[in-house]
């Protein structure tokens, strides 16, 4: 699907350059003459979102760090001396902050969107997994930067969370020292969390690199999941047709993210952070940012250590084998009427443990939060591989062209046998 | 021309090997420093011990001390709650271990212990939960009045640190 580059330097001096680094000529076949199946919805520009977003996080992370100094004993009033007295630290800090969410939601919606289009299937393995790299690097990055602030939060956050490695067995205690540089965590592990959270977004734009030169080497997947059969009748041009909604989808949700900075900018975060850091006391309910809260829950259901930790780490790990676990032919949900409705059961259970997660591990929540790992676990490994079997397709259009005209009331009605056209073998 | 070729083909391989052995050693031995430069370093080290005079404790006061950066629990207690520590059959425990071990004799009344929960580090509230100890606000462990787990998800029991009488109403930790 790579589209030939078509670019032509028209200057002489273009024609220099192209001829010693072919710089031009790769943005030009990569975002101008680059093929997008036809049929794409609004769930395809969430890649270029989360591409603004990372660019929206570097530019206001760095900088943030101007004017910011990772050391326990003034961290905190670091942060407030950007509040109050940098010109438009205000912004830039809430930019920043409320920028981590508005990545995550982009994320979850672009997660979701490939997981209902069966956009993990071959050939797309490899994109689908440099995409939980990702997902993982931006969780990393996320957890350490909350710590900068160092509130109450950061700091049982940042406890709580190293403690998981404790629970691997024998060597986890030193682990966790070594995480800390210290006995429990404090300046040392502030300092190189700073750095990290410098280094991670730069190693998160490389795998994006990778990410993209992947996508573009095995074409987009699109909403009816079938091949691009020709280029002619079943794509456009990136530019301008992917462009323009691009560009438009980024300023909806540049909108979206504003009413956040300027209305709601602590709505996403917890007050608990506006109390500085102290060792000695624990808030009485703490419970990590809202992106983490379905694997809190996960976490906190399991009443044994160890497992705890395996099954919350489990729950992203499973993610990396979707493509063996679903055993489908057909990609997209739309053919797939069985496995449309356990996506929504799916969806329900995510948020729902999202919920439980910010609730006190109490009670009814905790019985329900056990319900619902279970499920989580049970459709990966229980219904995706079955589901492939059992479930009777429904009958594919016969390209991307003929969808597109049967949705506009045309007649392109040709439609063949569901598996017919099935991706290229599973590997 | 086997012959001629063999002993020059061993030669080469051995030279492959042993360069390639002592490039693995110099790597590890950069690495190394790396990777060591992330445990406590000798300023963390030095806060080595802390003086606690017990005195102004009264029965049934908890009061938290700081030792290595870690809130450390010192509890008066009542004899009625010592009598329930050790009133607990051990098979009854999570992580069994008796009262008696837990305490310095003769100083019955006093527990020392680290305030951390053995689950994942949060400081555990006094004076709350069903076992006239500790309740863990993070994920609901509880401690009974000797420190030790009686509800999960903590594994263990909250650990005793080094300490010592220097007097009958001075501790020394560490
Ligand atoms: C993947 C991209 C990034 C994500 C998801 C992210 C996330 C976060 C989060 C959640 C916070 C805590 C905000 C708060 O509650 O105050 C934070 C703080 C911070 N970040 Fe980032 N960040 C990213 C990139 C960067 C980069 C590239 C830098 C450059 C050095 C940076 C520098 C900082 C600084 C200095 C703070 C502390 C100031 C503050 O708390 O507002 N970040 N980051
Ligand atoms: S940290 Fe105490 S129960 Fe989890």
């Amino acid at each position: 699907m790579e589209g030939h580059s078509t670019y032509q330097p028209k200057s002489k001096v273009a024609r220099w350059f192209e001829s010693r680094l072919p710089l031009v000529g790769l943005v030009h076949s990569s975002a101008i003459a680059y093929p997008v199946p036809k049929n794409l919805n609004y769930f395809w520009t969430f890649g270029a979102i989360l591409t603004l977003m990372l660019v929206v996080q570097i530019l206001s992370g760095v900088v943030l760090a101007m004017h910011y100094t990772a050391y326990a004993p003034v961290s905190f009033a670091r942060v407030e001396h950007i509040m109050r007295d940098v010109d438009f630290g205000w912004l830039i800090r809430y930019i920043h902050a409320n920028g981590a969410s508005m990545f995550f939601i982009a994320v979850y919606i672009h997660m979701f969107r490939g997981m209902y289009y069966g956009s993990y299937k071959a050939p797309r393995e490899v994109l689908w997994i440099l995409g939980v790299i990702i997902y993982l690097l931006m969780m990393a990055t996320a957890f350490m930067g909350y710590v900068l602030p160092w509130g109450q939060m950061s700091y049982w956050g940042a406890t709580v969370i190293t403690n998981l490695f404790s629970a691997i067995p024998i060597v986890g205690e030193t682990i966790v020292q070594w995480l800390w540089g210290g006995y429990s965590v404090g300046d040392p592990t502030l300092n190189r969390f700073f750095s990290l959270h410098y280094l991670l977004p730069f190693m998160i734009a490389g795998v994006v690199i990778l990410h993209i030169w992947a996508l573009h080497h095995v074409g987009q997947n699109n909403p009816d999941g079938i091949d691009v059969k020709s280029v002619a009748k079943d794509t456009v041009p990136f530019t301008p047709y992917a462009t323009i909604k691009d560009v438009f989808a980024m300023v909806v949700f540049l909108l979206f993210f504003s009413w956040f900075i300027f209305y709601a900018p602590n709505y996403m975060g917890h007050p608990d952070n506006y109390i500085p850091a102290n060792p000695l006391s624990t808030p009485a309910h703490i419970v990590p940012e809202w992106y983490f809260l379905p694997f809190y829950a996960i976490l906190r259901s399991i009443p044994d250590k160890l497992g705890g930790v395996i099954c919350m780490f489990g729950a992203i790990a499973v993610l990396a084998f979707l493509p063996w676990l679903d055993t489908s032919r057909v990609r997209s949900a739309k053919y797939r009427p069985l496995f449309r409705q356990f996506f929504w059961i799916f969806s329900i259970v995510a948020v729902g443990l999202g919920y439980l997660g910010s609730q006190p591990a109490e009670g009814g929540y905790v019985i329900a939060s056990r319900i619902f790992t279970a499920y989580y676990f049970v459709h990966f490994l229980v219904i995706l591989p079955l589901l492939g079997f059992i479930e009777k397709p429904k009958p594919l259009p016969a390209s991307i062209a003929d969808a597109v005209l049967a949705k506009n009331g045309g007649a392109g009605g040709a439609t063949v046998v569901a598996g017919a056209s099935a991706p290229q073998t599973k590997g | 021309m086997a012959h001629a070729e063999t002993p020059q083909t061993t030669r080469r391989d051995f030279l492959y090997i042993a360069t390639g052995a002592v490039g693995a050693v110099g790597v590890a031995g950069m690495v190394w420093p790396f990777v060591a430069q992330l445990q406590p370093d000798a300023s963390v080290l030095a806060l080595s011990t802390t003086e606690v005079d017990l005195a102004p404790i009264a029965e049934g006061q908890i009061v938290t001390a700081q030792w290595r950066g870690k809130p450390i629990f010192i509890f008066n207690r009542a004899p009625k709650d010592v009598e329930a520590a050790r009133a607990v059959p051990l098979k009854d425990l999570i992580d069994p271990q008796s009262d008696q071990d837990r305490v310095k004799a003769g100083h019955d009344n006093w527990l020392v212990v680290i305030g951390i929960c053995t689950h994942l580090g949060c400081v555990p509230i006094g004076h709350q939960g069903n076992y006239d100890g500790w309740f863990c606000p993070c994920h609901g462990s509880q401690y009974d009045s000797s420190g030790r787990v009686r509800v999960g998800p903590a594994p263990l029991n909250l650990p005793v640190p080094p300490y010592t009488f220097t007097s009958d109403t001075k501790i020394t930790i560490g």
